[in-house]
């Protein structure tokens, strides 16, 4: 039994990098930091070893040769999930450039809309350590931070120290929409978060007007939303009486109708602080099982985000119509490739189209795929790299264990190989 | 297999061949001498009437990292104008202002590049930019690390730290990112911006930690030198774009004391205040104190008309520059108590006053610095245009009556503000391959290449002549890269892999004590989580490290 330490995770999307894992076999047993998003994550049996070809194991080198085979006969094949490490990404990219298909990214749906925003008037962001070290006010709109991501307060607000707070337990926590799940954002001293609720789907709503108090724009109403104008005024003062105030969001969780001019809004709202002779950033939340990492080395590879298309023979970016499951639903695509390295549980949308997924072992189907090929885990089963939540570092991840399962980049490059 | 080269007129500046007609002999990827006695030619090229040059080497070009890739994500606009396709050999992508991994490879080696260096690489974010060039074909490439805003120096100078000890950060520092050289941004103002001040001169204290950009430069400059690192320190000046940084500039550069310092994109450092709209060209007084200064080296950062994007390290500059932006959207960002930067897509204008004048700024600079050995061709790609303007850039500096045409269509007051018209130098094919090759290996400490000497590897690039230097520029016969054929007539007509070349300064192991402090207390990963490891370079089986010499080493 072998016990390994300063282990990184790729699962929570914050870069903890502090866990000791114990590994017996190909057994994992978090012994020191886990979550409740990391330690499952880790502890994952493996179950399948064997690829599978229509139900039957069968060999990798059969598997491989059949979805090249499979891939051969299809137009518009899309290739969904895109969860997986850099390298896995980098065949993955290949292969579709190579077969004409279109790379979505599981989480883009979410993640678009930060990018409408972004693509539309950009944003002034930070990162980890400036926040651990800097900010002296976070306020958390619509997402249940600690549900999100459970160690972010301890490691990055309630830290013992740091280089520009003399207390960091006073630093101020605001929730707006959304009421936190617990208690991690109540400080060392005891003193609690200060809480706005109203529903995600009025956020629109709240932020434009917390957007215009800020810019010192009269309001005509008492309340939006259930919020008294006066608290959100509160809020805006605060906000321009802070240092370094950070506003978070996690795009996924804004899950209504054009909420990409929420994500606008405050990011305006960021650069109009700014412009009030005190600094403000964003620190937009994400980083989970690979979503940055594929907007990252798609990014590179192709000029665009991870829901690009390689049918006309170049990328084509399009973040709706490319779009794994309308292409499904409109009968647009003709074949399915599924990657999810990192959890077993997000299994490839059910579909009658020839299918090909590359697993994380263990994942069960409603219908049994025509190639299933369980892979490894990027920081479990093999090295790699992947991108936390602020897409600028790329964590290291390690290999902890013996298990044989080849990696993302192994079977692509076989697939690619054999076309 | 042995090449031969036959009848080339050979442009060489570090054999002193300037235009001989020679043969070069080629084998196993060197270039080799003639082989003595019986010997068989595998394989000739006739290149009677054409000119030979090393393969060139841009040695500042932001290919690599985290603020070219948000630039990129940022301008779908841009690459949907220029899609580029797959073919059998090569993949698909984009061009035009920030071009996509691949074709920037194909596009630098189709114009005669078979190297580029990212000029800032920040620690933090070093993985993505050696991930990044992994996925640029046929060029060799390397970085220079960004240091001067990153908090741990900043403490180490209020804490009045000596020189040995920074000089064990800045190696160590140079090793955990893979660099080749040292990098300063808008010298401690990067860390100023975030304490909130939005301007920082030459002698202006950080309100936190007392330390004034002359400070930080001074240790840095001093670091780099007294490791060996033979590129001097590579500086992004204070006040970048400000009219009247050209007194900023002159400043840096006497205050520097005689130590070796680069000045990067000098350009947007050498505007003054005179005339009507208090914007003027200090590039005469900028290329006279370079002339004097011969620990001085410069690099252009040439504008040229157009629509590009701006990304850097200075948020406290892109952040007063976002009033320019066009399309009119922008990121800033802080970036882990290390470093920033900042995009802004910029459309240059021929008809805007200040571009206008801008381009002039440029082109007198190139035109009034003496020594082609301490200036070097670059657009700040893709700062001041892309890289694949250069070929426009060569003709604009060979050919007088073509730039005094451009000139006569630019804003008609920038043309009053110019001297341009009155400069009659032309730059000669060898002092383009001093700036483009042989200057550009030895400043950066590249052994065994920018040059066609026996014992070079052989990055060779083939050019037909033609009074037009644009159209011949922009498409070499040839281009071998490691003795291999990788264009042929503009197109790259096979791909291969460069390697990255680094320096490895020593380092006293006690400096990882105090720095496994700082990282446990205050950054967000562990220490050895930080350092990049050789095998993150050469794992995927197609990357490889080429260590280069310390001043001091015996060869």
């Amino acid at each position: 039994m072998a016990e390994i330490t300063e282990v990184p995770s790729p699962f929570c999307g914050i870069g903890t990098d502090d866990l000791t894992i114990q590994v017996d076999g190909v057994r994992l047993k978090v012994v020191k930091n886990g979550c409740t998003v990391n330690t499952p994550a880790f502890e994952q049996a493996i179950t399948d070893i064997r690829p599978r070809v229509d139900g039957k194991e069968v060999g990798l080198d059969v598997a491989v040769t059949k979805a090249a085979a499979l891939l051969k006969e299809t137009n518009q094949p899309v290739i969904g999930g895109c969860a997986t490490d850099v390298n896995g990404m980098r065949a993955l990219l290949a292969l579709a450039d190579r077969s004409g298909a279109v790379v979505d990214n599981m989480s883009f749906t979410g993640a678009r809309n930060n990018f409408l925003a972004l693509q539309d008037s950009g944003w002034m962001n930070t990162t980890l350590a400036e926040v651990k070290n800097r900010c002296d006010l976070l306020l958390v709109v619509g997402v249940d931070l600690e549900g999100f991501s459970p160690r972010f307060f301890e490691r990055y607000l309630w830290n013992e120290e740091s280089m520009f707070l003399e207390d960091t337990g006073k630093r101020e926590v605001i929730y707006l929409g959304k009421a936190p799940s617990g208690n991690a954002s109540t400080s060392p001293s005891g003193q609690k978060a200060s809480v706005f609720e109203c529903a995600n789907e009025d956020l629109p709503d709240v932020v434009a007007v917390l957007r215009a108090l800020v810019k010192g724009n009269p309001i005509r109403v008492d309340s939006v939303s259930g919020i008294a104008v006066a608290d959100l005024q509160a809020i805006a003062d605060k906000l321009l009486a802070a240092c370094y105030s950070v506003v978070t969001w996690a795009a996924g969780a804004l899950a209504y109708a054009q909420a990409e001019l929420t994500v606008q809004t405050i990011s305006e709202m960021i650069k109009d602080i700014n412009n009030q002779n005190t600094r403000s950033s964003g620190l937009p939340l994400g980083g989970k099982e690979g979503d940055q990492t594929a907007n990252q080395v798609c990014g590179w590879t192709t000029g665009y985000p991870a829901r690009t298309r390689f049918s006309s023979g170049y990328p084509e970016y399009d973040p709706f119509l490319n779009d794994t499951n309308l292409l499904l639903a409109n009968g647009e695509a003709d074949a399915l490739v599924w990657v999810q390295a990192f959890d077993a549980k997000a299994v490839p949308p059910v579909t009658s189209l020839p299918t090909i997924v590359l697993g994380r072992s263990g994942m069960t189907f409603a219908k049994e795929p025509d190639v299933f090929i369980p892979v490894g885990t990027p920081g479990i089963d093999h090295a790699g790299h992947a991108y936390r939540m602020d897409s600028v570092v790329a964590i290291r991840l390690k290999k902890l264990r013996e298990s044989g399962l080849p990696s993302t980049f192994d079977v692509l490059n076989a697939i690619e190989q054999a076309l | 297999m042995l090449i031969k080269l036959t009848g080339g007129a050979v442009y060489d500046p570090a054999s002193g061949i300037d235009g001989a007609k020679q043969d070069i002999y080629i084998q196993d990827g060197r270039i080799v001498d003639q082989p003595v006695g019986d010997f068989k030619v595998d394989k000739e090229c006739d290149l009677t009437g054409k000119v030979v040059m090393s393969g060139a080497i841009d040695m500042h070009t932001h290919i690599g990292g985290g603020k070219g890739n948000i630039a990129r994500i940022l301008l779908p606009e841009d690459h949907r104008a220029d899609p580029v396709a797959r073919t059998d050999i090569t993949r698909s992508g984009c061009g035009h202002a920030m071009p996509s991994t691949f074709v920037t490879g194909y596009r630098y080696a189709e114009m005669g590049y078979t190297a580029g260096f990212e000029p800032a690489v920040l620690p933090v974010n070093a993985r993505q930019a050696h991930m990044e060039m992994a996925d640029i074909p046929i060029l060799d490439k390397g970085g220079y690390v960004l240091m001067g805003s990153d908090d741990y120096l900043l403490r180490m100078l209020t804490a009045k730290k000596d020189q040995k000890a920074i000089n064990d950060y800045v190696a160590w520092t140079m090793q955990a990112a893979k660099a080749i050289g040292v990098k300063v941004v808008n010298p401690g103002g990067i860390s100023a911006f975030k304490f909130n001040q939005r301007k920082l001169d030459l002698d202006e204290q950080n309100s936190h930690y007392g330390v004034t950009p002359r400070d930080i430069l001074r240790v840095l400059a001093t670091a780099v030198k007294e490791l060996g690192i033979t590129h001097p320190l590579h500086v992004h000046g204070c006040n970048l774009g400000v009219p009247g940084n050209v007194d900023t500039t002159l400043d840096t550069i006497q205050g520097i004391g005689g130590l070796p310092m680069h000045l990067t994109h000098i350009q947007f450092h050498s505007y003054g205040t005179e005339g009507d709209f208090k914007f003027s060209s200090g590039a005469a007084a900028i290329a006279e104190a370079v002339n004097k200064n011969k620990n001085i080296t410069i690099d252009v950062g040439q504008i040229l008309f157009g629509q590009t994007v701006t990304a850097s390290g200075d948020n406290m500059r892109q952040h007063a520059n976002h009033k320019h932006a066009s399309p009119n959207k922008w990121v800033t960002m802080d970036i882990e108590c290390d470093a920033g930067c900042g995009v802004v897509p910029f459309k240059y204008k021929d008809k805007n006053f200040v571009n206008a004048l801008q381009w002039a700024i440029g082109l007198e600079t190139f035109l009034l610095v003496d020594d082609p050995w301490r200036i070097f061709l670059t657009t700040d790609h893709p700062n001041g245009a892309p890289f694949t303007s250069y070929p426009h850039l060569i003709r604009l500096l060979m050919d007088r009556s073509f730039r005094n045409e451009v000139l006569s269509t630019i804003h008609p007051e920038a043309q009053k503000m110019t001297t341009l018209a009155s400069i009659e130098r032309e730059y000669s094919l060898q002092e383009i391959a001093i700036m483009t090759r042989a200057g550009a290996a030895r400043l950066i400490g590249l052994q065994d290449r920018g040059g066609l000497g026996a014992g070079n590897w052989a990055d060779i690039t083939v050019y037909t002549d033609n009074a037009d230097r644009q159209k011949m520029f922009e498409k070499p016969d040839y281009v071998f890269k490691d003795g291999e054929l990788v264009v042929v007539d503009g197109k790259v007509i096979h791909t291969k892999w460069g390697t990255t070349h680094v320096v490895k300064p020593d380092w006293d192991a006690s400096v990882e004590k105090d720095l496994q402090k700082y990282f446990d207390r205050f950054m967000t990963m562990k220490l050895g989580n930080f350092k990049i490891s050789d095998d993150e370079i050469t794992e995927d089986g197609r990357g490889s490290l080429t260590v280069h010499p310390l001043k001091g080493d015996v060869a």
